[in-house]
């Protein structure tokens, strides 16, 4: 194992393996999330959010989803860090957007700003909902009473057009991340060939855009609808 | 009785490389670890005897001036390597493969050597794929062949049109395993300056590192030469930059004859030269001499507007075209051999119906092709050709003629070896491009990749064992003899002598000169009174060369034009030797045509009774007339015939 | 079509006397250049310029100049054998320039690359990689006919898209990360795509992977940009099959 970890296939390996991981979990979250804005009544979001909150499965994701992201931030710092050194003097004149995109190229930087976003939106919610359910309301649907976490939500984008923007702008980096992240997930598990590079880049930039306008929506229909 | 033993082995043709082989001694495992040998030049010569040879056991160091021994020229031959396999069933056999190749080379080259390299040329295949050269298959998996240069059968095999890339890193690879072994010391940027003879043998070169400048001495029990040919005597020739013929030419003035300096091949079908600011000349494969027609116009008044560009070749009416190869040659057309196309070219041009500003171009055109095949089969063919001439004239090809003229690419001529491979000095062996044998005055299409890798793989680890089963008691050679010193010392000299001249004018400046000169006077076509003159005009540029050239830099660093100014004073001396050649062979042969000696329709005329002979030459010294050795070739199995192609 | 000249260019090169040195950049003009000439034989009419000049010519590696022996090796105007696709800088011509326009001449950056000289690098890391396993083991001698394994045309034209590398580096130039994975791959893909190189091809996986990142390359983020510039075109794709030869190589141990 300790060979694998130093060989940089093996290095890519795990990242690859992370950001797929937490690419099934974006798709998860977005399913869910976007039943925010077919129900204002809040009732299919609470359920499905006391479900993902009950689940014995996602109970036991949930660990693993977090050593996900740990492992897929701090492991692109060391390994961004090994790449800076692989070029001690720079090149003076560059034309670099020629030959890649400058998404590709910035996977960190844009890593980066999703973790702040991450950041923050964890402690909006996650943390609430897992270490302060207190502090919010309850409901009773269907006989079961459960958190109001559609409460939570909506309010939060009520309440201010900067936290609308600043989720909708969160959506839009983490799409860019996607646009080049999900290809190239599989292309370092080496499951990719001459068929399929090319479906899996298209396949890679609907996800990106699916995911990207699919969060950025909700607090865009709450901020055009209240 | 010439003082040259060809040590010819008895027995008929056929038989001669097995009774050899099984006559020649074998040197014992345990022995040959004890013995070295040093290889120059890593091409397909080089690499693949170093490789043959380190995997039978023996400590081989090789040496090659570019930065990786992959990077040899062998790497552009385009085309493809034949081989008497009969895969095609078209009742191809070795002996049709020797017989082509010596009909091929006009006859001057030696029956036993043509007919061993035709012998050991399925071999090559085999050896090839079983290494992972991806050849061009068939879609039953099998290996596809093409035919090539005026043969009748299909033999020619290839890999797209690198066959020469896909070979030379077949070679390499074997190589490279050698030198994770351990077995295969190498040293890339390193170029050899002198070989070194202690007690009539060849025991060690003396070579610089091109990245510190240092001169070091290295020893072995054998030292072998494969450093290709000298064809950038001419400057411009579609050899790489660093090609030259210094090696080759320190074996000649150690003792080593050179043999026929004056054949050298001059390919029809190259990008023209354009304005006065080129380096290289591009080679376009002859294969494209299949489907394009080549021709000018008929009217000089239209070749004139064609120079100053005030038309272009869409312009001139069908009418008014000169196919002139299909008028002279109706049998053979486009496809005559690459001597008669070349010679024809040149002739229309100095009549002044040359095409491009300069007038040195005639057209290639696929006009013909396109509208017969369409232009998916064209470019199916030929796409990446025309590609590389795109990017270099930009012009598309697919809308215009392609404009091509001859050029200097690949010398028949080389050191003398005898049938094992050997020069006239004991040790010294010279492989590939580097030796003469086996293409007489005129080498085949798809032929040199053959020789290159037949010498490598399966000549030479043969024929070298009965030189070293002798030297096995011969202890590690000693580097701090008065013969190393004094070699040190001679190279050593030599830079600092080019290094302090520090005139007035940069190297290439000379090299253009010679240049010019050999290309007028010593190139498609000679003549006693035009040879002469080049004979002076060498010696003039020579002296003037070693009173006002320019050498910048430092010694002990990189220095490419050092480099480059010991190869061009070497090359005032073989192109010398070229015309010196040309001047003595008063016949028309292959690759060399004298004007003297030419038939009534003006079509080379060969004299077999004068010249049917190696002409060899010996150095007897600075400034000394060099002196000829004939060996006389004789031919028991092939009847001399007149090429015609009308 | 017709060739131009262009009377003025500012050539802008890095100058480093050796490996040592620390280096500069150093601004020379040149002028008529005719946009026939190849970016090579604008570079040779410069350095005749600077010996009679007497100063130090520029040192560059070139060989062939037909595109094929991956000798030569410029970062042009930010671009690995400048601005023109599937090609190298020696087939590169002038006619992609303009008249006084400021050219950038830059050695490859690369750690595994040190500069020997000016624009010269030593690439000795490529044929260390090479030497750790990019080979089929057979010797000379004692192998089967030609066409007793028959490969698929498939089979053999991908193997030759691989085989089609020329070992010049702009993939680790162009790299934001000088990673070596084309040139690696390209080779893993050549003779792991034919049954006669199938036969070790977890162990040359394997071998040259831990020789390549022992060599200081960076690692592959999959930009593509050595593929835009490659100049034989060499896919990534061919990446893709050496994580996945190197993978199950690692795995089935």
């Amino acid at each position: 194992m300790s060979k694998f970890l130093t060989a940089s296939i093996g290095r890519k390996f795990i990242m690859g393996v992370s950001g797929l991981f937490l690419v099934v979990f974006i798709a998860v979250h977005l399913t869910v999330n976007i039943l925010l804005i077919f129900d204002d009544s809040g009732e299919l979001f609470n359920q499905a959010a006391h479900f993902m909150g009950t689940n014995p499965v996602v109970k036991i994701m949930e660990p693993l989803l977090g050593i996900g992201f740990l492992v897929h931030i701090l492991w692109s710092f060391f390994l961004e860090y090994q790449n800076w050194k692989a070029r001690p003097v720079k090149y003076d004149r560059k034309s670099s957007g020629v030959s890649s995109t400058w998404t590709s190229r910035n996977m960190l930087v844009l890593g980066a700003l999703v973790l702040v976003f991450l950041i923050v939106h964890v402690l909006q919610f996650f943390w609430v909902i897992k270490f302060n359910p207190e502090s919010m309301n309850s409901v009773i649907i269907g006989g079961e009473e459960m958190e109001d976490t559609y409460s939570l939500v909506a309010g939060l984008f009520r309440s201010s057009v900067a936290y609308d923007l600043f989720y909708i702008v969160g959506g839009i980096l983490l799409g860019f991340h996607l646009s080049h992240g999900f290809w190239s997930g599989f292309q370092t598990l080496g499951l990719s060939n001459k068929h399929w590079i090319s479906r899996l880049q298209v396949l890679g930039k609907i996800f990106s855009v699916i995911v990207a306008i699919g969060f950025s929506i909700i607090p865009l229909y709450f901020l055009i609808k209240f | 009785m010439s003082i040259l033993n060809s040590k010819i082995p008895e027995g008929p043709l056929a038989e001669k490389w097995s009774r050899h082989k099984a006559g020649i001694k074998v040197v014992s495992p345990a022995n040959k670890r004890k013995l070295d040998i040093i290889v120059v030049g890593t091409g397909l010569g080089g690499a693949s005897a170093a490789a043959s040879l380190a995997e039978l056991g023996y400590n081989v160091k090789a040496f090659c001036y570019q930065d990786s021994p992959r990077r040899a020229h062998s790497i552009a031959a385009q085309g493809g390597i034949n081989a008497a396999k009969n895969y095609q069933n078209d009742n191809d056999s070795v002996f049709r493969l020797f017989y082509d190749t010596i009909k091929g080379g006009d006859y001057r080259s030696r029956e036993a050597n043509v007919y061993r390299l035709a012998e050991v040329s399925p071999n090559i295949i085999d050896q090839c794929v079983a290494q992972g050269v991806p050849f061009g298959r068939e879609y039953g998996g099998l290996l596809a062949n093409r035919s090539f240069g005026g043969v009748l059968v299909s033999r020619t095999f290839y890999a797209r049109g690198q066959t020469g890339q896909q070979l030379l890193l077949g070679a390499y690879q074997a190589m490279n395993r050698q030198i994770d072994k351990g077995n295969v010391e190498m040293y890339s940027r390193h170029e050899m300056l002198d070989v070194v003879i202690v007690d009539g043998k060849a025991r060690g070169i003396i070579a610089r590192d091109l990245v510190t400048g240092e001169i070091k001495r290295f020893g072995a029990h054998a030292v072998v030469v494969a450093t290709g040919g000298y064809g950038n005597v001419f400057f411009l020739s579609t050899n790489a930059m660093g090609s030259n013929g210094s090696a080759a030419w320190q074996c000649y003035k150690k003792g080593a004859f050179f043999a026929n300096p004056c054949f050298v091949q001059i390919h029809p079908t190259c990008i023209p030269v354009h304005g006065d600011q080129q380096s290289k000349l591009t080679l376009m494969s002859e294969s494209l001499r299949n489907d394009g027609r080549v021709w000018v116009p008929k009217k000089k008044e239209d070749a004139e507007k064609l120079r100053k560009g005030e038309i272009g070749p869409n312009d001139i009416a069908e009418d008014d075209r000169d196919f002139y190869l299909e008028r002279r040659y109706p049998s053979y057309g486009n496809l005559v051999p690459r001597d008669v196309a070349s010679r024809a070219a040149k002739e229309r041009c100095d009549e002044g119906f040359g095409v491009n500003a300069e007038g040195k171009a005639v057209y290639l055109d696929f006009k013909y092709a396109i509208e017969r095949l369409g232009k998916d089969v064209i470019k199916a063919r030929y796409g990446n050709l025309f590609q590389m001439y795109e990017k270099i004239t930009d012009v598309d090809p697919y809308k215009e003629p392609m404009m091509i003229y001859p050029a200097i690419h690949y010398s028949m001529g080389g050191s003398w070896v005898d049938y094992n491979l050997m020069t006239t000095v004991s040790g010294l062996y010279s492989i590939g491009e580097a030796n003469f044998s086996d293409h007489g005055a005129n080498r085949l299409g798809a032929s040199a990749l053959m020789q290159g890798l037949a010498d490598g793989y399966f000549v030479l680890p043969y024929t070298i064992g009965d030189y070293l089963a002798n030297e096995i008691m011969t202890p590690k050679a000693d580097t701090n003899t008065p013969e190393f010193e004094e070699a040190e010392k001679a190279v050593t000299s030599r830079i600092e002598k080019l290094y302090n001249i520090k005139g007035s004018k940069p190297v290439d400046y000379f090299h253009k000169k010679l240049g010019q000169v050999m290309w007028d006077y010593v190139g498609m076509s000679r003549n006693e009174e035009g040879l002469k003159k080049a004979v002076q005009l060498i010696r003039e540029i020579r002296d003037e060369f070693w009173k006002d050239v320019k050498v910048p830099g430092e010694l002990d660093n990189l220095n490419p034009e050092l480099e480059k100014a010991g190869r061009v004073a070497d090359f005032f001396d073989i192109g010398e030797l070229m015309a010196l050649d040309a001047l003595n062979r008063n016949e028309s042969c292959g690759g060399h045509f004298r004007e003297e000696s030419v038939t009534e329709d003006g079509e080379a005329k060969r004299n077999d009774k004068s010249f049917t002979y190696v002409s060899s030459w010996e150095y007897k010294g600075e400034g000394q007339e060099p002196v000829l050795h004939k060996e006389d070739l004789v031919f028991e199995n092939v009847e001399l015939t007149q090429r015609s192609y009308k | 079509m017709a060739d131009k000249i262009l009377k003025k260019l500012n050539i802008k090169v890095w100058r480093q006397k050796n490996a040592a040195d620390k280096g500069r950049f150093e601004t020379y003009t040149i002028e008529n250049i005719s946009t026939g000439s190849s970016f090579l034989e604008m570079l040779d009419i410069l350095n005749d310029k600077l010996i009679i000049d007497g100063q130090d010519p520029i040192a560059f590696d070139h060989d062939c100049r037909e595109g094929i022996c991956g000798t030569c090796s410029l970062y042009i105007n930010g671009r690995p054998h400048g601005p023109d696709t599937e090609v190298t800088t020696c087939q590169l011509h002038m006619r992609k320039f303009n008249d006084g326009e400021t050219i950038t001449i830059e050695p490859w950056r690369a750690k595994a690359f040190p500069v020997i000289k000016d624009l010269v690098v030593d690439r000795t890391a490529f044929e260390k990689i090479l030497r750790a396993g990019g080979f089929i083991s057979v010797n000379t001698g004692g192998v089967p006919d030609a066409n007793a394994i028959p490969v698929p045309y498939e089979d053999a034209e991908e193997s030759m898209d691989a085989a089609a590398c020329i070992g010049c580096g702009a993939c680790v130039a162009a790299c934001k990360n000088s990673s070596a994975m084309l040139f690696v791959s390209a080779k893993v893909s050549h003779l792991a795509k034919l049954p006669q190189g199938k036969v070790e091809a977890k162990k040359r996986a394997r071998r040259m992977v831990a020789k390549m990142d022992e060599l200081g390359f960076g690692g592959c983020t999959n930009t593509g940009a050595c593929e835009v510039e490659c100049p034989k075109s060499i896919s990534i794709t061919n990446i893709a099959r050496l994580n996945r030869e190197y993978l199950l190589a690692r795995f089935s141990e």
